[in-house]
């Protein structure tokens, strides 16, 4: 695993920060590598721009900050106009579908969308939207096996909610293993142009 | 002596650094704190309220700092190892009871995860300007220790250290945190408790009638009894003798608080922990610690992919400050390049030790993240041409 910067950015209550714990306990714990996460967010409890930032490597992470993301992962409005414009040139875009209007992408980005929240509502519980979002960047990103990803969602979550979460991310996965790089039709209907 | 197993979360964790001094703390054998949430140290005492009762101790949430910081010291001197936990606004609160935990000999460790000020400043925000505060803060002539770790792995691992100096010297030690590094999420591994060291109170072995609650031998650290042993017991803030008397002579004075200040002073090279690395053929030397250390070591592979002669001290003990590695340095480097989330603290330090032997670049920021790298570089650029 060569050195990666990620960026996952939302509203507080998303799990925004719970996914990117997930992922980097993913990586330095069941796959052996190293990781560092470090977050922004408000004084606010819910509903403030919160943003988690996440390195993952084979060796050490000295610099714990994410300055040009190879992959940024978008659920909100608000972090799409502050973050998508940062990611590296080929880098790969997730973005919530329902909840994020895609313009002025610059770049040759490789993007993806998934209808997370839409998802996590017909399995019972919006709340778990986040894992949905985990399966599916785990499919797309191929950055970290299915398997260390799995074991980290189960282990990260209540005991009482374990079975719902990995229903959620084995449907956000699967999403994402049919998920097309480019721009699938539903990208074009929120105005994506590629240039 | 070894950790309590029962305090010992041994296993391979992803967590943040609050949650890692918190664990540290236990396995310390840490079994009573007084706090008052703050962000963005609250993570510290949340998660300890919630462990400790499992391991047989107890957290209270006080009314404030104040009460906080005294209450921490009652639960010392009934016998259990303790520690509170905050941020700026509440260490500014709790600074009168440093100086009464330093007069007192209280060994306890204050947990500061620094966010930026002065005052509320930004709660959510990384800083590191506590420093002066954490070693001059509280009024008259004392010592204390401050440690600066780096990574949560470091602060599981430091906190333990703090508790052993702490109970070593029997002085209150500094535990200076930065946001960052508090809510930094790696992974943390706890070894067996059989594999952790961990010093006890210094208990009197003297009889009832032998003892005399500050009386020393060579190294100046008084043996502790604690309330309702049956010992002669009196802990006040007034200056005392041996016998723990009030004593308002000044040579009572001079004995009691040259001594508070030497315990520290004699044992400073047993201390001073600090990481190295290129000081040899170094012509500049980067000085830094907490989460700004990182930072530099960008700035530093950076400046040695141009092929400049570039150095690394890392301070991990910042209290007692070390005067004898910077004297030693300043005498054969040009200059010394000092980030910190601060507009110039430790670089004082640095510039005082270096006495004008090598010269000092502060490289200053005000809090609220930390320097971009390039900052770094370019005083180091700049300090290699001098």
């Amino acid at each position: 695993m060569r050195l990666t910067e990620i960026r996952i950015a939302g509203f507080g209550g998303q799990g925004v920060i719970l996914s990117a714990v997930v992922l980097g306990k993913a990586a330095s714990i069941y796959e052996n590598g190293f990781a560092t996460m470090t977050q922004n967010f408000g004084p606010e409890a819910r509903g403030g721009a919160c943003s988690a930032q996440l390195v993952v490597s084979d060796s050490p992470v000295l610099y714990p900050y994410v300055t040009r993301p190879d992959i940024t992962v978008i659920m909100s409005q608000e972090a799409y106009n502050r973050f998508a414009q940062e990611l590296r040139p080929g880098g790969t875009l997730i973005i919530e579908e329902d909840l994020v209007r895609v313009s002025d992408l610059k770049g040759d980005l490789k993007v993806y969308a998934i209808p997370a929240t839409r998802f996590a509502e017909e399995l019972g519980k919006r709340m778990v939207l986040n894992s949905v979002m985990v399966g599916f960047f785990t499919a797309v990103t191929k950055l970290l096996s299915a398997d260390a990803v799995r074991k980290s969602v189960a282990d990260s979550v209540p005991a009482n909610f374990r079975e719902l979460n990995l229903k959620a991310f084995d449907k956000g996965y699967e999403y994402g293993v049919t998920a097309k790089v480019g721009a699938p039709p539903e990208l074009e209907e929120v105005g994506y142009e590629k240039e | 002596m070894k950790a309590d197993p029962h305090g010992v979360l041994t296993g391979t964790h992803f967590i943040d650094g609050d949650h890692a001094c918190c664990e540290g703390a236990l396995a310390a054998g840490a079994r009573f704190a007084a706090g008052y949430p703050i962000t963005p140290s609250t993570e510290v005492v949340e998660r300890f309220a919630a462990r400790v009762p499992m391991v047989g101790g107890t957290f209270i949430q006080m009314e404030d700092e104040l009460a906080a910081s005294i209450a921490l010291q009652g639960g010392v001197w009934g016998g259990a190892k303790a520690f509170t936990v905050t941020s700026g606004p509440g260490f500014s609160l709790m600074m009168e009871h440093i100086g009464y935990a330093a007069m007192t000999e209280t060994p306890c460790v204050f947990v500061d995860v620094q966010r930026g000020g002065p005052s509320t400043g930004l709660p959510t925000l990384p800083a590191q300007a506590d420093m002066m505060q954490a070693r001059w803060g509280s009024h008259g002539d004392y010592e204390i220790i401050a440690l600066c770790p780096n990574s949560p792995q470091e602060c599981f691992d430091l906190t333990i250290k703090a508790f052993n100096l702490a109970e070593e010297f029997r002085v209150p030690v500094m535990f200076m945190m930065d946001e960052v590094v508090g809510h930094m999420t790696e992974k943390v591994v706890i070894p067996p408790a059989d594999q952790i060291e961990v010093v006890p109170r210094k208990h009197t072995h003297k009889s009832v009638e032998d003892y005399l609650p500050y009386a020393t031998n060579g190294d100046m650290v008084p043996e502790m009894a604690h309330a309702g042993e049956g010992y002669k017991f009196h802990v006040t803030g007034l200056t005392h003798d041996e016998r723990g008397y009030p004593n308002m002579t000044p040579q009572t004075q001079d004995k009691l608080v040259r001594r508070l200040q030497n315990k520290i002073r004699i044992a400073v090279d047993r201390i001073c922990l600090f990481e190295e690395d290129g000081l040899e053929n170094a012509e500049v030397v980067v000085i830094s610690y907490g989460i700004t250390s990182r930072v530099a070591q960008r700035a530093i592979d950076m400046a040695h992919e141009r092929g400049l002669k570039v150095g690394k001290l890392r301070l991990i003990t910042a209290w007692p400050f070390p005067d004898k590695k910077i004297v030693e340095l300043a005498a054969r480097v040009k200059a010394f390049v000092v980030p910190e989330l601060n507009l110039g603290q430790m670089v004082r330090e640095v510039e005082r030790a270096a006495a004008g032997k090598a010269k000092t670049f502060a490289v200053s920021h005000a809090g609220g993240g930390v320097h971009n790298p390039e900052e770094i570089l370019r005083a180091i650029v700049e300090a290699s041409r001098c």
